[in-house]
């Protein structure tokens, strides 16, 4: 496969990648130039995406943009199997990688690539990063998750929305709790759930980091304020959507 | 990268695959070479292509409503193909039983490649598989193959006649033409991974004697007899 790190050196941002397959990608879907931007949003489960997502949505909606937004394991034809799957724990590590990849490349075909052609800008919730960290973890072989992961198109911009455990625990308790798959329990890591999610989102955010260079992250520190992260965000996305029309916006606003 | 598919398994039971297009006449030729091993006293456990319980849902909704893409279609299968492998395949290889295969990873490279698929990518999604001790491909024209679904009133399937890719409305050419470039990318896979190749064109008690004949040179007679654990 086409190694990402070959495209470190290349583009502007050092992100040649940009907008094109990471690998052999789907050789009957052909990408040539499409006005459509893809911008995904990373971070651990309660880290606070959907709500950045939402806030960015509005934001860009004012200004005149046509917004598509994607999620993981969100697609018509594998949400069903995904949710029997995780309920019955039946999943092996390999099946359960094999699952959310062909979730992903529906979405992909059917949601991203025609907005992407059709000139939205499309908001993905989790991208296969979180695929490849949850993956990792679980040691299936790195190199064989990025060939999977081949046919994925690199997003324009990649936000990582970075946190530390103990302010995770905080957010997760206060909102809605732990469950048996963020806490990794199927890793067997013990039967309490609190010591077992501190491991597992330790080891998560650790794999996310180690890939923050190889694919780009532009890393946020989630334990600011929903506003002062939405304004750091807003920023560098209307940077690179309008570079030279941001200032005067700006102005307007 | 994973090799598993072009290195030796290391298990003590013994993993036969067939392979061939559908009206091949493959299924046939494996249930009898099961009832003959059965007979000769292997423990044999027989493993068909996309059977998972896991994704039978998700390929029914899928068919049903024609929405798979050649992707997913390949991701599906190799869903389907790991459940199988850790659940049903490795674990009577552990036990030192004889695995039947009907049908196996080479299936994907075929059909896969035949709708647009990276090549490439798909044997390195597969190379978690593992190695077979003996493929046996039946390699048969595909009038051959037509006229043996037919005489069966077969209603071909819209998947397998490739309808999916639009070639053709009508389920018969559109067969041929599918199925005919699947030929193509077996006489490919045969060479690359070594497989045996059966003339499906004979009678299949000839076939059989010769099916039974192969698989003798690769059986070890230390599968036959095993000894039982001490009772606790």
């Amino acid at each position: 496969m086409t190694s990402s790190s070959d495209a470190l050196s290349e583009g502007a941002n050092g992100n040649g990648h940009a907008g094109r397959y990471y690998g052999q990608g789907i050789p009957y879907l052909p990408l040539d130039t499409y006005p459509g931007k893809l911008i995904a949003v990373e971070g651990t489960d309660g880290v606070g995406r959907s709500v950045q997502i939402q806030l960015l949505r509005e934001w860009l909606e004012v200004k005149g943009y046509g917004v598509v937004e994607t999620g993981w394991t969100r697609s018509e034809l594998m949400q069903p199997t995904i949710e029997l799957a995780k309920s019955s724990n039946t999943l092996n590590k390999l099946t359960f990688v094999l699952l959310y990849a062909t979730d992903f490349a529906d979405r992909l075909e059917k949601e991203i690539i025609p907005a992407l052609k059709a000139g939205f800008v499309v908001l993905s919730d989790r991208y296969i990063f979180t695929a490849l960290a949850c993956a990792g973890v679980r040691g299936v072989d790195r190199q064989w998750l990025r060939n999977l992961y081949g046919f994925a198109i690199a997003p324009h911009m990649v936000f990582y929305l970075n946190i530390d455990v103990k302010t995770l625990i905080g957010r997760v308790l206060e909102s809605r709790g732990m469950d048996y798959w963020e806490s990794g329990m199927d890793l067997k890591h013990g039967d309490d759930i609190y010591d077992s999610f501190r491991t597992y989102q330790l080891r998560l955010l650790k794999e996310y980091a180690s890939m923050s260079d190889e694919f780009h992250f532009r890393t946020l520190d989630a334990r600011r304020s929903v506003d002062r992260i939405q304004d750091e965000l807003r920023k560098q996305v209307g940077a690179f959507l309008e570079p030279t029309q941001t200032e005067k916006l700006e102005l307007k606003t | 990268m994973l090799n598993n598919l072009t290195q030796p398994h290391e298990y003590p039971g013994k993993l036969f695959v067939v392979e061939g297009i559908d009206g091949s006449g493959k299924t046939t030729q494996l249930a009898l070479l099961a009832k003959w091993l059965s007979a000769s006293g292997h423990r044999v456990f027989v493993t068909e292509w996309n059977s998972s319980a896991l994704v039978k849902a998700a390929t029914k909704t899928g068919k049903k409503k024609n929405a798979l893409t050649p992707m997913t279609f390949s991701l599906l299968h190799a869903t389907d193909f790991a459940d199988r492998l850790l659940y049903k395949i490795i674990p009577p290889l552990k036990a030192g039983m004889i695995v039947l295969a009907d049908r196996y990873a080479f299936t994907a490279f075929a059909r896969d490649a035949t709708r647009g698929v990276d090549r490439q990518w798909v044997r390195e999604l597969y190379s978690f598989a593992v190695r077979p001790d003996l493929s046996l491909y039946f390699r048969v024209p595909i009038d051959v193959s037509v006229d043996r679904l037919m005489a069966r009133r077969v209603k071909l399937k819209f998947y397998e006649a490739g309808m999916d890719l639009g070639w053709s409305a009508n389920p018969v050419e559109s067969f041929r033409m599918f199925q005919g470039k699947v030929l193509d990318e077996y006489d490919e896979l045969v060479n690359e991974f070594g497989m045996e190749v059966i003339d499906a064109r004979g009678s299949i008690t000839d076939q059989q004697r010769l099916v039974r004949s192969v698989i003798t040179q690769h059986l070890n007679v230390n599968t036959v007899e095993t000894t039982d654990d001490e009772l606790v």
